[in-house]
């Protein structure tokens, strides 16, 4: 076996720093920042169109929520020195509050909060090149599956315990690169470049086997300063955490394949 | 009993679509059952194992992913057969049959004994496993052929 040390047994003035109170706010503020101006779009689109469906305001308040619980208070810290916990952060940060911030479809709700001028510009943007790009399915799989390859096998998960600012990117890089793939994989807010159910199906399959065959590479190669023990703990977690979680993206998809391919004729359901 | 008459629409994604659904179900179904059963309740098979070989790792991933998705997909299809009133059931339990006697069986050759992905069961005769385990699997085959084969006149798209 060899000598695996703790992160915790580092200098402890760095780590205060890393899990002190300012990188935690630093971390959680633009989800309240987001949070605020999503309730205010409510509020004033109101006016003008139907109600804002109030499961969109549930889905988007509790991924807001988890977000900031991963990143903020008695998770963050104890992520910090334990790496089950961590893994329960990465679950939560990178892969559930991005989908239930997702069902809130913000974009739909920005769209029709704007002004008509400002709303076009938006819409010109959303669908420009750099937006196709990051929104396709196999980018934002390597973005998202590759970032986490890259984090859990090279010694980043340790730097990133050491460097403030490092910590910083790799933690938005985890929730951004989840969010774009969430919506890359299945529509819910408008979207300018649509591909097929086949295409996005079979770069789904892929990526959710990239994250398994990782939790298992996890398990019998332990991250640079974690323990055998929590490793193996830690991997077995974010195998079938992230298998119940893709549930929800799978049968959204096939959910929306079925809408899209009822036939001619038949009723709604 | 399938009522042409009652068709909608031509269905677009095959000629076949019972024994697709039914594959892609019977592969999701053997996949489930082995990780439920043999995983969790018996703790026979193990999650990783000393000897699992890198190709083992990915052929396990690709397979968990794919065999997830194809469950879901797979009852989607029959739902889709169901409101089209296009559902054979003879003919889809052959696919079923077929997809997970082709899913048992792949898991134990090539992936239980090739790539050294995990032993059924951690004892010392291993062989009565294996050849239970594949012989089950055959069976399976065999059983969705014979049944394929009897209503492959009934399903002519």
């Amino acid at each position: 076996m060899s000598p695996h040390h703790s992160i915790t047994h580092g200098d402890e003035a760095t780590h205060l720093d890393i899990i002190g109170i300012l990188p935690q706010l630093g971390l959680a503020l633009p989800f309240a920042i987001v949070f605020v101006l999503y309730v205010i779009a409510i509020v004033r689109s109101n006016r003008w169109y139907k109600p804002w469906p109030r499961y969109r305001t549930v889905c988007w308040t509790i991924g807001v929520v988890l977000a900031i619980f991963s990143v903020m208070g008695p998770l963050a810290r104890l992520a910090h020195m334990n790496f089950t916990a961590h893994m329960i952060g990465h679950l939560l940060f990178g892969m559930l509050a991005p989908l239930l911030m997702a069902f809130g479809a913000p974009i739909k709700l920005m769209l029709r909060t704007l002004r008509i001028p400002t709303a076009r510009k938006v819409s010109k943007l959303l669908k420009s090149a750099p937006s196709r790009l990051l929104t396709n399915p196999i980018v934002s799989s390597i973005l998202n599956i590759g970032g986490l390859w890259l984090l859990y096998t090279t010694s980043l998960y340790f730097l990133m315990h050491e460097n403030i600012l490092l910590h910083l990117i790799v933690h938005f890089h985890v929730f951004i690169a989840g969010y774009l793939f969430t919506i890359s994989v299945i529509y819910i807010d408008p979207r300018p470049h649509r591909l097929s159910f086949w295409y996005r199906s079979i770069v789904l399959v892929f990526a959710l086997a990239g994250h398994g065959i990782l939790s298992k590479y996890i398990y019998a190669h332990p991250p640079i300063g974690v323990s055998i023990e929590q490793a193996k703990s830690g991997a077995i977690l974010m195998y079938y955490g992230g298998d119940a979680i893709d549930i929800v993206l799978i049968f959204i998809l096939c959910l929306h394949w079925f809408r899209a391919s009822r036939p001619n004729g038949l009723a709604t359901s | 009993m399938v009522k042409k008459t009652k068709r909608s629409k031509q269905l677009v994604y095959s000629k076949n679509p019972n024994l697709w659904s039914g594959i892609l179900f019977g592969i999701g179904v053997a996949a489930f059952l082995d990780e439920v059963i043999f995983h969790q309740l018996l703790r026979w098979h193990h999650f990783y194992d000393k000897s699992t070989t890198d190709i083992g790792l990915i052929s396990d991933g690709l397979f968990h992913a794919f065999s997830w998705f194809a469950t879901i997909g797979g009852l989607f299809l029959l739902a889709d057969l169901k409101r089209r009133g296009a559902f054979f059931l003879k003919r889809w339990w052959g696919g079923v049959l077929v997809g997970a006697g082709g899913f048992q069986l792949y898991d134990g050759t090539i992936q239980h004994k090739w790539m050294q992905l995990h032993q059924i069961r951690y004892v010392d005769n291993i062989l009565i496993y294996d050849l239970m385990w594949n012989a089950s699997a055959i069976c399976m085959i065999l059983a969705g052929f014979l049944l394929l084969k009897v209503t492959s006149k009934e399903e002519v798209a």
